[in-house]
């Protein structure tokens, strides 16, 4: 007889896309709002965006139950934070807490494909990628899940980062103004959604700044 | 899907169970409930579920209520393992006595409600011991209305309107095309009757007895269970091999 | 040195039903430099007075936040309200993961109060020796409570612990009935005065005294030095109504005499704030 029943499966695949674009002074950090699960949509408005701390923001697509427990790991985290040293954690700081977050969890890993980014210390745009067990880098540009194969070769092309094996180090933030990277993001998604069933709804983008965060949305398809 | 097609044989797994483990867990549900449909409407939320109880593909059960009341702001509603639910309810009972007791004019609304049974759910995932259920909880406190869904690895969202299992399929794009947010009661209710004859037509577990639950801010009322009316004698149903000729 | 032959452990009984190792511990809150709390409808301000252990050392932290809605301010051994202060952070912090809402205030006091507790009974313990003054906002509204180290809890519309605080507490009995519809404005003033009179004459700046608020859309935070001066002298200006030295020997509520009272105000900070 044959077996007719899916047996437990801990994981899920609920798509989402997050693209995040460092600046010399912003960074544009921005993600789909489409959850899905096979071929249903769950949810067209599900923000994968998360505001962590004043000057970091993650993005994550994947399972969202894992990314979910992962945000509140890291919010809790950061209260806790707060409580000792009387201040909010630096973006790079952040970054290394996810690193380790998921790191703890290498044999049972969060199903969650992060993109992190924010303002340093000196106010420079930073962004870091991240894969499911918390090996990281931090970068100029970055895509991560499930349009990120359509989206990161077009990255690459258009922002031509400079190689990481030039001497002295080059910076790795793009030459792009705000509204530049803003418009190419925008362009990001607007391709993806054509091509991936899992990317869609509703784009969310998040712009950090000196003056501050700027949130802006703009429809995608939502077939 | 994996909720709506249990199992006439277990499953074995040998990540889930090992021969020498003498812990049980649910590998394989027994008794199912099928679609469990919610939506808010003008003065708070609307849920419906039918009241069969699936034993594998026989329907073994014509009289299961799934839906239930939990605190003074909520309601749960849920599909998948029965015996499950009656546990989940279990545990809710506990956290809202419990709550009861501090008597302090505190009390927990849907949304806390909600988060804790994500809470309960992602857990018994990370047992590898789920809870096998897609659950829906809805409610109103302080004039907010609430209504989400988690399911049994703990994937949870909220939204205008949910359904689980094949209501996914079958209920939410009526759903999408028909749902406004000043939804009357009485508009409410025929949306969901709507879906759920489509569902009775098409989901082979769903029977014609269920029950329509409506929350609002000072109001819980799960009616009594009633049928819905169908239409079987069209054509196509009476010969259905007419218009798919086989070679049987 | 001891007292009595029923002093010598936490659990022993006196013949007239007391236990004096807490009645002891109560004594260190007395000791303490003051705080005081009071509330509003919608506010809760809580005040300390700093004392520096020595000329040369900074004084020590006597307020806390526990979470955006709650804070603390503490008088008694500071190393045990620092204590009781992470207890309460953890506490808060894994309730709003659990229900992501905000943990009612009473429900933390009174888990705070059953951990205290727990301390009176048990022989190989020693009861904490910290008083907590709890102020918070949740859905029933403001809510300000008095924790000490009996296990015992209280709520007020407005209270003072540490030494000197009769004076405060006298301030604040003549004029509680208004603090209700009060202002936050109001009721900064009035925490400004109240804390004043544990002061003994000693002018009130910014540097030896802290001032914490919250309230309805306005999450727990202490006030920076220079609002807290702005305000003194603002308040100066207006209202001379209360002369500081009104209550000189309002001090010994518990009939036993304080070694520290009959210092200068300025020196001999308590032993058990080192």
């Amino acid at each position: 007889m044959t077996i007719q029943q899916a047996s437990f499966s801990p994981y899920d695949n609920n798509g989402g896309t997050c693209v995040a674009v460092a600046g010399a002074d912003y960074c544009v950090i921005a993600a789909d709002t489409r959850m899905s699960t096979g071929y249903n949509v769950l949810t067209r408005d599900y923000s994968k965006i998360r505001q962590l701390a004043d000057k970091s923001v993650l993005a994550s697509s994947g399972f969202q139950a894992d990314v979910r427990a992962l945000q509140k790991v890291l919010e809790a985290r950061h209260l806790t934070y707060q409580h000792q040293h009387n201040k909010q954690m630096s973006c790079p700081a952040m970054a290394q807490l996810l690193s380790n977050t998921l790191y703890y969890k290498r044999f049972f890993p969060y199903y969650a494909f992060n993109v992190l980014a924010g303002l340093d210390q000196e106010g420079k745009g930073c962004v870091f990628t991240y894969d499911a067990v918390g090996s990281y880098e931090r970068t100029g540009y970055s895509a991560q899940g499930s349009g990120s194969t359509l989206i990161m070769p077009f990255l690459d092309n258009q922002l031509k980062s400079p190689s990481p094996l030039l001497l002295p180090a080059q910076d790795a933030v793009t030459p792009l103004s705000e509204s530049e990277a803003v418009d190419l993001v925008k362009t990001c998604f607007a391709s993806a959604t054509e091509r991936d069933i899992y990317t869609g709804d509703k784009l969310e983008i998040l712009v950090l700044n000196a003056q501050g965060i700027r949130r802006e949305y703009m429809e995608l398809r939502k077939d | 899907m994996m909720m709506e097609s249990p199992a006439s044989a277990p499953v074995e797994n040998s990540l889930l169970a090992s021969p020498d483990s003498a812990i049980q867990r649910t590998k394989t549900p027994y008794v199912t409930g099928t679609s469990v449909i919610g939506l808010k409407y003008k003065d708070g939320i609307l849920m419906v579920a039918d009241m069969g109880g699936s034993y594998g593909s026989t329907i073994r059960y014509k009289s299961v209520q799934r839906i239930e009341k939990v605190g003074k702001h909520s309601l749960i509603g849920a599909s998948g393992e029965i015996s499950d639910f009656q546990e989940i309810l279990r545990y809710l009972d506990d956290l809202v006595l419990n709550d009861n007791m501090w008597d302090d004019g505190n009390s927990l609304g849907p949304k806390d409600i909600h988060n804790y049974l994500v809470r309960v759910m992602y857990n018994r995932r990370n047992k590898f011991n789920p809870l096998w259920n897609n659950l829906i909880l809805g409610g109103v406190k302080n004039g907010q209305k609430y209504l989400g869904t988690v399911n049994m690895i703990g994937v949870h969202y909220e939204d205008n309107h949910v359904a689980t299992g094949f209501g996914n399929h079958l209920a939410r794009p009526i759903l999408r095309d028909e749902w406004r947010e000043d939804l009357s009661f009485e508009e409410g209710v025929k949306i969901l009757e709507k879906c759920m004859r489509v569902l009775l037509y098409r989901d082979r577990s769903a029977v014609n007895k269920l029950q329509i639950a409506k929350i609002t801010e000072d109001d819980v009322q799960i009616y009594p269970p009633y049928a819905l009316k169908t239409v079987w004698n069209l054509a196509a149903f009476q010969n259905p091999s007419a218009s798919a000729p086989g070679s049987w | 040195m001891f007292r009595n032959q029923y002093d010598t452990d936490v659990t022993t009984w006196s013949p007239a039903g007391r236990l004096f190792q807490v009645e002891y511990s109560m004594e260190a809150v007395k000791q303490g430099s003051a705080a005081i709390g009071l509330r509003s409808k919608t506010h809760v301000i809580l005040a300390s007075v700093n004392k520096a252990n020595s000329e040369l050392s900074s004084h020590q932290k006597k307020i806390f936040k526990v979470d955006d809605h709650i804070g603390v301010a503490i008088a008694g051994l500071t190393a045990d309200g620092r204590v009781l202060s992470r207890y309460m952070r953890t506490e808060c912090i894994n309730y709003s993961y659990t229900y992501e809402s905000p943990l009612p205030v009473g429900r933390l006091v009174v888990q705070l109060a059953d951990k205290a507790q727990v301390c009176t009974q048990r022989s190989w313990k020693r009861p904490y020796g910290v008083g907590l003054l709890v102020g918070g906002l949740d859905e029933s509204g403001a809510h300000l409570y008095y924790n000490c180290p009996s296990g015992n809890y209280f709520e007020y519309q407005a209270f003072a612990i540490g030494s000197r605080s009769q004076a405060a507490k006298t301030y604040m009995e003549k004029k509680f009935e208004s603090f209700d519809g009060s202002s936050r404005e109001d009721l900064l003033k009035d925490a400004l005065f109240a804390l004043r009179e544990t002061l003994q004459g000693e002018k009130l700046t910014s540097s030896i005294c802290t001032i914490a608020v919250v309230g309805v859309g306005e999450p727990f935070h202490v006030l920076d030095k220079d609002t807290v001066q702005s305000l003194i002298n603002e308040f100066e200006l207006v209202g001379e109504e209360a002369p500081p030295a009104e209550a000189a020997d309002e001090q010994n509520q518990g009939g036993d005499a304080q070694p520290g009272d009959q210092q200068p105000a300025d020196q001999g900070p308590a032993p058990m704030e080192m």
